[in-house]
């Protein structure tokens, strides 16, 4: 036979590896309006952080110390301090939306629009289709960090010059050694975004509702950290998702502290592998009845 | 929450509901369990007793005095089971309460553990000797003996316990006093204590002696207030160990005696002496001493004699106990330079010592976290090698750690801790000279030396130098030498030292050296607040004449970053210290040398991070083995995956045989459905809402898992996900679109999904089958129900699969539309293709299809070509006017017979006679015949099956 085993009986030019490519699904969500809107936002927001911050009045209110006082003083320090600073204010909720909405929304609509069926009638592989949906919805979530990241370096650094990276816990760093700094932060943020990115897509596989998947995760999400500050649970906590995902600020000093930031990877990563084993577990075997 | 097929049987014997009872328990139990094991109280594993002890002491050994002790007995301990003790003393201040929590943690490592409170403290009897030899370290001894009478506890012979003493500062001068005075002690951990009392208070950094020492009364203070009412001084001086001091930053209160709590107000088994107001508890001698130095600022050499007394510096060379010297950073009471004297003098005699830094200290506290945690470890390493025997050698390494910033999750201290093979004392194992610039300057020593300038808050070290720091000099009353920029960093271990130069028209001057590490904005830190005291003296009055005097300051772990700048204060006020009361104005010139920054070589410890790191690594290998054998294990399946074709069914496009459907709460949708279809047929699927015809075609396509049953499609088996589906189109329970894309872009990004190349999709024919103009390219959600539904048709038909399955296909189109698709459909079920459609429309089928299969209630009830089952059939209903008589003809002509109806109407099988002649009948028998309507089979079984439940068998 020429033909290899698995496309025996098929219709001329189907593969199932063929089907859905990447690039189809990437354009299927492009086109979509939250798509546009959410990495829209991501450009918007330091830009409208920039403007807020030529209302500085000058006046030194410091209330204590901490270190999102230490940050929001230096943001204006230089152009890394003030993409810090946007990823500071963004880490905690904002980026957790933005990729629950991602990965929450991407199964779940097309079950909720009805396309789902004929996704699967083409037929495309459900493990393939699960793939490259969580593919091109990490794909998104990386993109939203980096327009993040990149406008606020582009137009910080545009604003207040390129300048070593100050903190109140570290000595500054020279611009170079900065950025590499700020590229690791933005990389931990993305292994820890990762959780997210797991509970949203695996609520998205169980639910036919986007906006339940979405707002699921991030409900859980919240809940999590409410339950990291309750400190009574005790080593419990280090159980929690949300527990090391302010340990990027060890990246900042010097040297780097990168116990926790290990410690959160490994958490994020565990995370993300028990929720999409469980969403591909679970899709796979599934009667599709939406 | 459909079943999947291999759990199935499992999954039925338990109801859904009752399924997800179980599962909710379970989860509970896990939460639960792992609650509980998480915050379980550690069960004490030991046991504990408290006693007053009298033991006989004094410089004759006849005093008798009241110990308060507790002693903490690990369970298994007994007299046939023997357990080595550990002997742990107090802070100054404290009391044996200020030690619980390090003892418990000691029993519960399996030592006997005796804590007790000094005298002169807490409701122990005597008074404050400063760890007099005649006195507390002899009550120490009486102490041993003590243990030695326990029968739980080892001993190395008769009288000798196996004995371990720990303890932080007085504690840990006590451990090496009575190391030094009782050969039965075994090892000894002093933790953030002195070589010399009267150094430790009277300090002066250009190697001068006690006598010309500058008085550091603002510790002094705090010593002799907190020593007056036991047990209400600072928590600080309390603690026993570095570990478990509990004067950290956060928690200290006042550096002073708490209010209303003065001297003579303790307990009140104090002596009578007691009651006197200005010495409290202090023994006389101690108090007089205090008076005296306190007043002028100077000690006299018996002052200094008495102090020395109270000191291990004169009886190092007699301590043969191995030593573990903790000292902390953040100390400026007892700095790092008190125990490297500590540590030279033991190392001297041969006795094993180790050293180690951390960065909690007087001023400091416990030191983050990490850094008490590395005390703890290296303290039981200690004592288990050496007391208790087990355990491999501790060796000899030097480690210190240095404050690394925040911790990102609990907003604590961080310190990274350093290790280097042989400890390098203060002078380091390295130098770098820095060179420091500036005129000389006159600075003012105020009278009575107010205001002052601040180096250190007493406990508030670590944390004040960290930010901003406490650190203020007056203006006018100090002078700075700066360096250059540092062209790369420096990790400072150890005394820096350096030269200045002073003039003064008195001769004499007391003057503070600092070393601040000034950032490139300005920011000036001030080491842990450390400053060294000197007291010049024989000084020239003009500043060109005065020799350089080398300074030594007290030892730092920094890291001074490159780009800062080094800078040198000499100032003549510290508020911690006395200095002269008549104002002079003093003349400060740099000396003739850099300032030389001793510099340690040290390695950073592996933490448990190295471990979590490789648990990462671990955790992403047994990711990407784990979706390697994931992926491999499908393919496999896949491949062996029937692949086969059916013989019989090789040409035929669909063929569905016995097929069932369950659902996981019982409901059968399906029960057995058996029909094919074959090239050019266009096969109605027709039933009641509710016959289980789009389970079938849902199952047809994929989504559904069937029970039992097969499907073939050109004789290949069909599973969900199989590949010969590609060759059937399909409209199934409605049309799923895109809302935000438009109707053609709609179809592109269908087609797009299946990979196939753009020319077999023949748009062209598809979008005519939609016939919606320029309404295409609007958004599908502005389009009505037939305009999606005939978008859905023309998607169903993209490529022009062999079979099209269309579920209800007309829903939402007008008449003539309706018309059209009857032609469509003809027309597609050529060259070899056939179409599928289901209907509850008796009409639809009997117009659009060439065969019909009818179902109910997931059975098939009829089934065949529609001319054959919707043709004229030999039953006949008759509308007649006296049926009773008309039952009467018929029944009276060979072979016909009168079908029973529930209606009263009269149908009759004419069984091959013609009907005319039957109508003919009729009439002769005077019958009026109104109407003669022929019936046909399908109509029959259909209305037949509504008829009897209209309702059908279920809502599918």
């Amino acid at each position: 036979m020429a033909q290899s085993s698995s496309t025996v009986g098929a219709a001329t030019g189907y593969r199932p590896s063929a089907t859905l490519p990447f690039a189809a699904e990437f354009r299927r969500q492009a086109s979509r309006r939250r798509t546009q809107l959410a990495l829209g936002f991501m450009v918007l927001l330091p830009l409208i952080i920039l403007v807020a911050f030529q209302f500085d009045s000058g006046e030194d209110d410091r209330n204590g110390g901490g270190e999102f006082a230490s940050l929001s003083d230096l943001a204006t320090s230089g152009g890394l301090n003030f993409t810090l600073f946007a990823l500071l204010v963004s880490a905690s909720f904002l980026l957790v939306v933005v990729v629950a909405l991602f990965c929450g929304d991407t199964v779940a609509s097309e079950a909720s629009w009805g396309s789902l069926r004929y996704l699967l009638a083409v037929p495309v592989p459900r493990a393939r289709l699960l793939a490259v949906k969580l593919l091109v919805a990490l794909a998104y979530s990386a993109l939203a960090l980096l327009l993040l990241a990149g406008t606020a370096l582009l137009a910080g650094t545009l604003r207040y010059g390129w300048e070593p990276l100050r903190s109140q816990v570290a000595a500054q760093l020279e611009p170079g050694e900065g950025l590499l700094r700020l590229l690791a932060v933005l990389g931990y943020l993305a292994v820890v975004l990762l959780a997210v990115a797991g509970l949203a897509f695996l609520l998205s596989v169980v639910t036919d509702a986007a906006l339940g998947a979405v707002g699921g995760a991030v409900l859980l999400w919240i809940l999590s950290s409410i339950l990291d500050q309750i400190t009574a649970l005790g080593g419990i906590r280090a159980f929690l998702p949300t527990h090391y995902s302010s340990a990027w600020l060890g990246l900042l000093s010097t040297p780097v502290q990168t116990d926790d930031v290990v410690r959160g990877g490994i958490s994020a990563i565990g995370y993300a592998t028990l929720f999409w084993s469980l969403a591909f577990w679970r899709f796979t075997r599934k009667d599709i009845t939406s | 929450m459909r079943s999947p097929l291999s759990a199935a049987p499992v999954r039925r014997a338990l109801g859904t509901r009752r399924r997800r009872i179980v599962a909710g328990s379970v989860a509970a139990v896990l939460v639960a369990a792992a609650v509980v094991w998480a915050t379980r109280s550690d069960e004490a594993g030991f046991r504990t007793e408290s006693a007053l002890v009298t033991v006989r002491s004094g410089p004759a050994g006849d005093e008798p005095v009241d110990l308060d002790t507790t002693f903490y007995l690990p369970d298994d301990a007994s007299a046939g089971r023997k357990v080595p003790a550990v002997l742990l003393a107090h802070g100054f201040g404290g009391t044996k309460e200020s030690v619980r929590a390090d003892a418990e943690d000691l029993a519960a490592q399996g030592y006997a553990v005796l804590a007790w409170t000094a005298r002169g403290f807490g409701r122990s009897g005597g008074q404050i000797h400063l760890d007099s030899p005649d006195y507390e370290v002899r009550d120490a001894e009486r102490l041993l003996d003590w243990l030695a009478a326990r029968p739980e506890v080892r001993t190395d012979a008769a009288g000798d316990p196996r004995v371990g003493v720990v303890g932080g500062s007085y504690g840990g001068g006590l451990a090496l006093l009575l190391a030094a005075q009782d050969r039965r002690v075994d090892a000894i951990v002093p933790m953030i204590t002195w070589n010399d009392l009267s150094r430790a208070f009277l300090p002066e950094s250009t190697g001068k002696d006690a006598t010309s020492g500058v008085f550091k009364k603002g510790w002094a203070g705090i010593f002799f207030g907190g020593g007056g009412n036991a047990g209400s001084g600072p928590a600080g001086l309390s603690g026993t160990s570095a570990a478990e001091p509990e004067g950290a930053p956060a928690s200290a209160g006042p550096p002073g005696p708490a209010p209303g709590s003065g001297p003579g107000t303790g307990s009140g088994r104090a002596p009578a002496g007691a009651a006197d107001p200005a010495c409290g508890r202090f023994a006389a001698d101690v108090c007089a001493a205090y008076l005296r130095i306190a007043t002028t600022g100077r000690a006299e050499p018996a002052d200094v004699d008495l102090l020395r007394r109270s000191s291990p510096a004169g009886v190092l060379e007699k301590i043969k106990a191995p030593t573990l010297l903790v000292q902390g950073e953040a100390d400026s009471l007892f700095p790092l330079a008190e125990a490297d004297a500590n540590a030279r003098g033991i190392a001297a005699a041969g006795t094993p010592v180790r050293v180690a830094w951390y960065t909690g200290g007087h001023d400091g506290g416990a030191g983050p976290r990490n850094d008490s945690d590395r005390v703890k470890y290296l303290t039981l390493q200690w004592l288990d090698h050496y007391v208790r025997g087990s355990g491999g050698a501790p060796g000899d390494d030097f480690t210190y750690s240095r404050i690394a910033g925040f911790d990102a999750l609990d907003r604590g201290l961080v310190a990274t801790g350093f290790r280097t093979a042989d400890y390098p004392g203060l002078a380091g194992d390295g130098r770098r000279e820095v060179a420091v610039t500036g005129p000389a300057q006159p600075v003012a020593n105020p009278p009575n030396g107010n205001p002052a300038a601040i180096s250190s808050v007493p406990f508030a070290g670590a944390l004040g130098s960290l930010l901003d720091g406490v650190a203020g000099d007056v203006p006018g009353q100090h002078a700075r030498f700066e360096s250059q920029p540092l062209a790369e960093a420096v990790d400072v271990a150890g005394s820096p030292t350096l030269s200045i130069r002073a003039a003064s028209p008195t001769g004499e001057a007391v003057l503070f050296v600092k070393l601040y590490d000034v950032d490139p904005g300005g920011a000036a830190t001030l080491p842990n607040g450390l400053v060294a005291p000197v007291r010049l003296t024989g000084l020239p009055t003009e500043i060109g004449a005065a020799p350089p005097v080398t300074v030594t300051l007290p030892a730092i772990v920094r890291r001074i970053e490159a780009g800062h700048r080094l800078r040198i204060v000499v100032a003549t006020t510290d508020q911690a210290y006395t200095t002269p009361a008549e104002p002079t104005v003093h003349t400060v010139a740099a000396g003739d040398g850099p300032v030389v920054l001793p510099t340690v070589a040290g390695e950073p410890i592996p933490t448990t991070a190295t471990v979590w790191r490789w648990v990462l690594a671990g955790l992403l290998a047994a990711i990407a083995v784990g979706l390697v054998t994931v992926v491999l294990l499908a393919r496999r399946r896949h491949r062996r995956q029937d692949s086969s074709v059916h013989p019989q069914y090789a040409g035929v496009p669909l063929a569905v045989r016995q097929l069932r459907k369950e659902y996981a709460d019982g409901f059968v949708a399906v029960s057995n459905v058996d029909f094919e279809v074959h090239p050019g047929q266009v096969v109605g699927l027709l039933g009641p809402n509710g016959a289980g015809k789009t389970t079938t075609l849902r199952v047809l396509m994929g989504l559904t898992q069937p029970t039992a049953g097969e499907i073939y499609v050109f004789g290949r088996r069909l599973v969900p996900g199989s590949p010969v589906l590609s060759r059937i189109g399909a409209l199934v329970e409605g049309p799923g679109f895109l809302p935000h894309l438009s109707g053609l872009d709609n179809l592109k990004a269908y087609w797009r999904a299946t990979g196939r190349p753009w020319a077999e999709a023949h748009f062209d024919e598809a979008l005519e089958i939609a016939g919606l103009g320029d309404s295409v390219h609007r958004r599908t959600r502005k389009y009505s129900h037939g305009m999606r539904q005939r978008l859905a048709i023309a998607q169903a038909m993209l490529g022009l699969p062999e079979l099209l399955v269309l579920d209800e296909p007309t829903d939402g189109l007008d008449p003539p539309q309706i018309a059209e698709m009857r032609r469509v459909l003809q027309r597609y079920a050529t060259d070899g293709r056939a179409v599928l459609v289901s209907s509850h429309l008796l009409a639809e089928v009997e117009q659009t299809c060439t065969h019909a299969v009818v179902v109910n209630k997931g059975r098939i009830v009829a089934s065949g070509p529609v001319e054959q089952i919707v043709g004229e059939s030999p039953s006949v209903l008759f509308d007649v006017t006296d049926p009773a008589a008309a039952r009467d003809v018929l029944g009276r002509l060979d072979g016909v017979t009168v079908l029973p109806d529930s209606d009263g109407n009269l149908v009759v099988d004419t069984n091959g006679t013609a009907r005319s002649e039957v109508v003919a009948e009729l009439v002769r028998a005077g019958i009026g015949v109104d109407r003669v309507v022929p019936r046909r089979r399908l109509e029959d079984a259909f209305l037949a099956l509504v008829g009897e439940n209209s309702r059908g068998s279920g809502d599918r």
